[in-house]
């Protein structure tokens, strides 16, 4: 990873974009029947040629890196280095490319970047290596904390998450292929038809020189622009000269779902492969492992062919998945006897309360201090001390868990959906003892992530399994195993202090919790003027294993900030908008989304008898987002009527799909506010399906507007998580403004029966 | 042997009569439109029709369909592929965002619209609250549902 190594370079005078490409290595080359490939990657070394073959194969070849291909009948196609789980990311990217190539939009297709070694998404891989190369230090996000880990270890950057897709995929690869594209392309013809490349002008997939009256198509100069010399810094366009940026262009994706052949990992029929399917069993309490299997009647039972005792599962295939899973059923099994001594909740939240103990009203690691917090907090005239709670969450993609693989003449092939297939590639690797190149991973669309498939624990399950049974196998998990035995978002705790001075201004604010995963910056309120705040970690184990959820450390700081901020609001007598307003004197963007949310929600107007409005406002990956909920208390229960959202990511380049995303992280975090939450009974999870592990349904949608400003001139910020971290602070601000009374701990609906 | 009427054609496949009709279409007929959700019947995602009427097909044993008609995601569209009005609206309103439940959606709110043509947003509500879509997108959903119905304009794109 010598390529990747970060740079303290002084040289500020460089744009960020010269950094990159200079860090970058940006590459030509010829595609069969005379097309142009051009790529960016962050190896030594020109991959093109290597990788053109695997890019013109055909439509059925998947993944990575930025690439633009203008075939000979002058389609031009983006080659998107991101899954596709739902974001929209690949039209959006194709929209940038095709924006800076002057592409006819018409003749734009997209096609995911092949799973291969030479690839990483290289820009990705470039915010979590060298962060500090960018001088933005706000919207960096070194995310996802099992990134690092891979990083370190193998480089395995593949990734789509973190929101990144169109701020760092497309704005530094995307737009500089389709950019470098089009400058070759001139200059082949300014060769060609002897004229300046100054006086030729593109648009849409064509090149004009009005002197001469000369016109050609871009595949006419396709193979010739590959011989022109590579411009690794490309001039892009201003915002005012976008064609398809900013515009809400149809999804590419969206036709095949919703005529049902839309392919997502659990759809994968291998041609030519005659598939056995497996149930498996895993262990309820994490980290324990078979000790001994009773299979009873399950081994008769129609269309079962083998029952597996892998030791960290009970694996048992059959002719259905149906069938399996009936004999997975009958199956009982001895589990070791768990390390961990966390037997309920209640033996959680002791754990994190005795690491908070220990660390006092001064202990802990320090995670952001200003001023000195002890001493204001000692010295204001108003002091409020609070202590919240989350619990465990599951992800709950709608897709389950699932993986086929086939292992055949030192081979495998695996086809899952995965947000991390180079990942998932060196874990199958490592599970069944095989190089990494000689694993070829096919991924399909997903059917929902939302972090949990950064984990790839299952592809090496299914691996394993069907290099056990010598058969292409197709593993699914029942819901309840995805349920109960999975990897989640961490409980936590959080104890508070605030002090308020005798003009009813927030002067102290200590914060002090026990997890701290991403992004780093995720537990400090930087955008409010606090003129003393010390946030301090203590460190307390866990006892279900950990995976990023859908805007990780935001989902549970958010509601304590924005909660405990409201509380201050209170305790001050100040309206929560405008007490937070005054907070953000040094923060424009943040105080412009709120006054925009204060007109769009009617904040300042009357009161409907029975209903209140509760605001939060959090910036997350690089987009400030302010929300207000209105809640009607008049049942007794809280039943959701509106959602206003205002957010501020720079400059949204798919408005309709930037507001799909907000609108989904919404509903999202709505669920988790009213009804997430895992029990453990004797070190398990209680909940196993949608019955008790409850998601917010149509007939309990409130309205949701969404409103965006594009405050421009700043790097852009991700759509996939900012929509989520202010909803639930908002709901228990709006549930106190209506009741009096403050909820400190989530889920709220059970606290109102 | 399980003989029913799938998307218009008559079928007979050999599958265990207690087998439910999800996975008897994703596994032995081949049409994987139709999603496994939760195998319980609380998601909405396995949604098919049984002579015309929404089914959770993951809950549906197959010898419930015996001599009866069941309808897919993909039997919906017309004769030559053509879209049918909910499809068009789904794309209109760029519903999806992962695709995984609208098979699901689009069954229910496709019988829905054949019984009430003109549902109001309580009969949206009570035909779509059994399908449960993580991603979120349920207003779309509501909205896509209107304009086939022609009570609501399709969204102006670029918008």
């Amino acid at each position: 990873m010598n390529d990747m190594t970060p740079e303290k370079s002084g040289k500020k005078e460089r744009s960020k974009l010269a950094k990159w490409s200079r860090r970058g290595f940006i590459g030509a080359g010829v595609l069969a029947g005379g097309g142009l490939l051009i790529g960016i990657g962050v190896r030594p070394g020109n991959p093109i040629d290597k990788l053109a073959p695997k890019v013109a194969a055909g439509e059925g070849e998947q993944l990575v890196n930025s690439w633009v291909k203008i075939d000979a009948d002058n389609v031009v196609t983006a080659i998107v280095p991101h899954c596709e789980m739902g974001q929209g990311a690949h039209s959006v990217l194709a929209q940038m490319l095709a924006d800076e190539l002057d592409a006819d939009w018409d003749l734009v297709k997209v096609m995911q970047a092949p799973t291969d070694g030479s690839y990483i998404v290289s820009d990705t891989a470039r915010m979590f290596a060298a962060p500090f190369t960018l001088n933005a230090a706000n919207w960096i996000e070194p995310t996802w904390d099992g990134l690092f880990t891979q990083l370190g270890r193998s480089m395995d950057l593949m990734i789509t998450g973190g929101s990144s897709s169109i701020r760092s995929t497309g704005q530094y690869s995307m737009r500089i292929a389709g950019a470098a594209a089009r400058k070759m392309l001139v200059g082949a013809a300014a060769d060609a038809w002897g004229v300046p490349s100054s006086e030729i002008v593109t648009r849409d997939s064509m090149l004009f020189h009005e002197a001469s009256g000369k016109s050609a198509t871009y595949a006419q100069f396709a193979s010739a622009a590959a011989e022109q010399p590579m411009d690794a810094t490309p001039v892009l366009k201003k915002a005012k000269q976008y064609r398809l940026m900013g515009k809400s262009k149809a999804r590419t994706d969206i036709p095949a779902k919703v005529d049902g052949t839309a392919q997502f990992g659990i759809d994968a029929v291998p041609e030519g492969l005659d598939l056995s399917y497996a149930a498996v069993v895993r262990p309820p309490v994490p980290g324990t492992e078979v000790v001994r299997m009773d299979v009873g009647t399950a081994k008769q039972m129609p269309g079962v062919l083998q029952i597996l005792n892998m030791g960290d599962h009970v694996a048992v295939v059959a002719e259905s998945y149906w069938h399996a899973q009936q004999a997975a059923n009958a199956i009982s099994i001895e589990w070791s006897k768990p390390a961990s001594p966390i037997r309920t909740m209640d033996d959680q939240y002791q754990v994190f309360a005795k690491a908070l103990d220990e660390a006092g009203e001064t202990g802990g690691e320090e995670a952001a201090a200003r001023g000195d917090a002890q001493a204001a907090l000692g010295n204001a005239a108003t002091r409020i001390d609070a202590e919240y709670r989350v619990p465990y969450l599951a992800h709950a993609p709608m897709e389950p868990m699932n993986c086929t693989a086939h292992v055949e003449g030192g081979k495998c092939d695996i086809w899952t959906s995965t947000q991390v297939p180079l990942a998932a590639r060196s874990e199958v690797a490592k599970a069944l003892g095989m190089g990494a190149d000689d694993i070829t991973i096919h991924h399909p669309y997903l059917g929902g992530a939302f972090g949990r498939r950064l984990g790839a624990e299952y592809v090496a399950m299914a691996a394993r399994v069907a290099k056990a049974t010598g058969y292409p196998v197709k593993m699914i998990w029942s819901r309840e195993e995805d349920t109960q035995k999975a990897l989640y978002r961490d409980a936590d705790t959080c104890r508070m202090r605030a002090g308020i001075d005798d003009g009813g201004r927030l002067v102290a604010f200590d914060s002090l919790f026990t997890q701290r995963h991403d992004p780093p910056e995720a537990c400090v309120p930087a955008m409010y003027d606090i003129p003393n705040t010390s946030i301090r970690v203590a460190e307390a184990e866990l006892h279900l294993p950990f995976q990023a959820w859908r805007s990780v450390d935001h989902s549970k700081q958010g509601f304590f900030i924005e909660s405990f901020i409201d509380e201050a609001a209170h305790a001050a007598g100040a309206d929560p908008l405008d007490f937070r307003l005054a907070l953000l004197s040094e923060a424009p963007r943040h105080k412009a989304v709120l006054e925009k949310l204060a007109e769009i929600s009617d904040w300042r107007g009357t009161r409907t008898e029975g209903t209140a409005k509760g605001v939060a406002i959090v910036e997350s990956f690089g987009t400030i987002v302010g929300e207000v909920v209105e809640v009607d208390m008049s049942s007794g229960k809280p039943e959701l009527v509106n959602v206003w959202a205002v957010c501020d990511a720079g400059y949204v380049m798919s408005p309709d799909g930037f507001r799909n995303q907000i609108e989904g992280g919404i509903v999202f975090g709505l669920t988790a506010a009213l009804y997430g939450e895992l029990d453990l009974e004797d070190g398990a999870i209680v909940q196993s399906n949608f019955h008790d592990y409850r998601m917010l349904r149509m007939d309990e949608m409130p309205e949701i507007e969404v409103a965006i400003i594009n405050s421009g001139d700043v790097p852009i910020g991700g759509a996939g998580e900012p929509g989520l971290p202010p909803v639930a602070p908002a709901l228990a601000n709006a549930i106190f403004a209506a009741t009096g009374d403050r909820k400190r701990t989530l889920p709220l609906a059970k606290q109102f029966t | 042997m399980a003989s029913f009427i799938l998307n218009g054609e008559p079928v007979s496949i050999d599958a265990d009569p207690a087998m439910p009709i999800l996975w008897v279409v994703r596994e032995k007929a081949g049409l994987a439109g139709t999603k496994f959700g939760c195998g319980i019947a609380q998601c909405g995602a396995c949604t098919v029709h049984l002579d015309g009427q929404p089914v959770r097909s993951c809950s549906t044993p197959v010898s419930m369909a015996e001599g009866r008609e069941v309808t897919t995601i993909e039997g919906i569209a017309g004769p030559n592929d053509e879209l049918t009005a909910v499809q068009e609206a789904w794309i209109s309103e760029q519903v999806p965002q992962c695709g995984y439940c609208q098979s699901g959606q689009i069954m229910s709110a496709t019988a829905l619209l054949r019984d009430n043509p003109d549902p109001s947003d309580d009969d949206i509500d009570a035909a779509m609250s059994g399908n449960i879509c993580r991603c979120g997108t349920y207003k779309r959903i509501r909205q896509a549902i209107k304009v086939a119905a022609g009570s609501a304009q399709p969204r102006n794109e670029e918008a």
